[in-house]
């Protein structure tokens, strides 16, 4: 299943974080959010997906936009990364069930982890834009993103 | 930028403390090729980058970037401030200049601009190198040489 197309709803999803809250559709609404799917926390690339988008974060969040990393690592390990990388960029675990939520977006990777997905949601849970990379060893710019904001005129 | 005049052109963002940058910076200038460089450290995953671009840009104000930024990539594991000094005072630059000048609000917004250069043009790792025709990310490799040498 490829990933969720601009237009629908965000599907129901429970995502666990660091802090040991939950992390729902309800928490997308009422702002724009930029989910960043990618496969593992510490896979051997040289230069980080969420590196990059840490360096413009200022940038999204003038835009109004915030940005969540999304992986099934367990929090320790995104929280692990986070640190490693000197992250603020908050990260949402999809560890348990495994996938689930990857599923429900048509994100998860036939081989158990997430494709390098990004999926933008508007104030009412709408899917404003999503972009799925070729292969999950194809890192998304953060203009897409940038990009999707223009469209989305916001 | 530098390079025969006329050569292919490419534009290369890179930042100082990444492996396949120098590894990339090593093949390029065996190849005839015309080299824009351009700044892209990533402070998470590199610390030294962006002090070490500052740096090169610092010594391009005194003439010197292309040695500087040579002297960076030919020996990465030594990028902590004494390091730079040293490159600084074996290029002949005058230290207190290029002191002043790496900690400037003008150097660092010349970086700056490279990198917002590069997020706009879409990259999203280092090196990407992009040529007429084709762009390459990530680690080089002999597809990426066989590319540049069908100029």
């Amino acid at each position: 299943m490829p990933v969720i197309e601009a237009g629908q709803p965000a599907p129901e999803f429970s995502l666990a974080t660091y802090e040991g809250d939950r992390f729902t559709r309800e928490d997308l609404l009422g702002r724009i959010t930029v989910l960043v799917f990618y496969p593992y926390a510490f896979s051997p690339i040289c230069t980080d997906q969420l590196s990059v988008y840490q360096e413009v974060l200022e940038d999204f969040e003038a835009r109004g936009a915030t940005l969540y990393g999304v992986s099934c690592d367990a929090v320790w390990s995104q929280q692990a990364f986070r640190e490693k990388l000197g992250l603020t960029i908050q990260q949402l675990s999809d560890f348990e069930p495994k996938g689930e939520t990857c599923r429900a977006f048509g994100v998860l990777h036939p081989a158990g982890f997430p494709e390098r997905a990004l999926v933008m949601t508007g104030p009412d849970g709408t899917v404003l834009w999503s972009h799925q990379a070729e292969n999950p060893g194809v890192t998304p710019g953060a203009n897409l993103i940038f990009d999707a904001l223009d469209a989305a005129r916001v | 930028m530098r390079g025969p005049e006329g050569a292919r052109a490419v534009i290369v963002y890179g930042d100082y403390e990444c492996p396949f940058c120098a590894a990339l910076e090593a093949r390029l200038g065996a190849l005839e090729l015309r080299v824009t460089f351009r700044h892209f450290p990533v402070r998470a995953s590199h610390p030294r980058a962006q002090p070490a671009a500052l740096a090169a840009e610092a010594a391009g104000l005194q003439g010197a970037f292309w040695p500087f930024h040579d002297a960076l990539f030919s020996d990465q594991g030594r990028l902590e401030d004494p390091h730079l000094w040293a490159r600084a005072e074996a290029l002949g630059l005058d230290l207190e200049r290029f002191d002043a000048d790496r900690r400037s609000d003008a150097v660092a917004a010349r970086v700056r601009e490279d990198f917002r250069g590069g997020i706009r043009a879409g990259v999203a790792t280092t090196p990407t190198l992009f040529a007429a025709g084709f762009k390459h990310a990530g680690r080089p490799g002999p597809e990426l040489w066989e590319a540049l040498r069908q100029a």
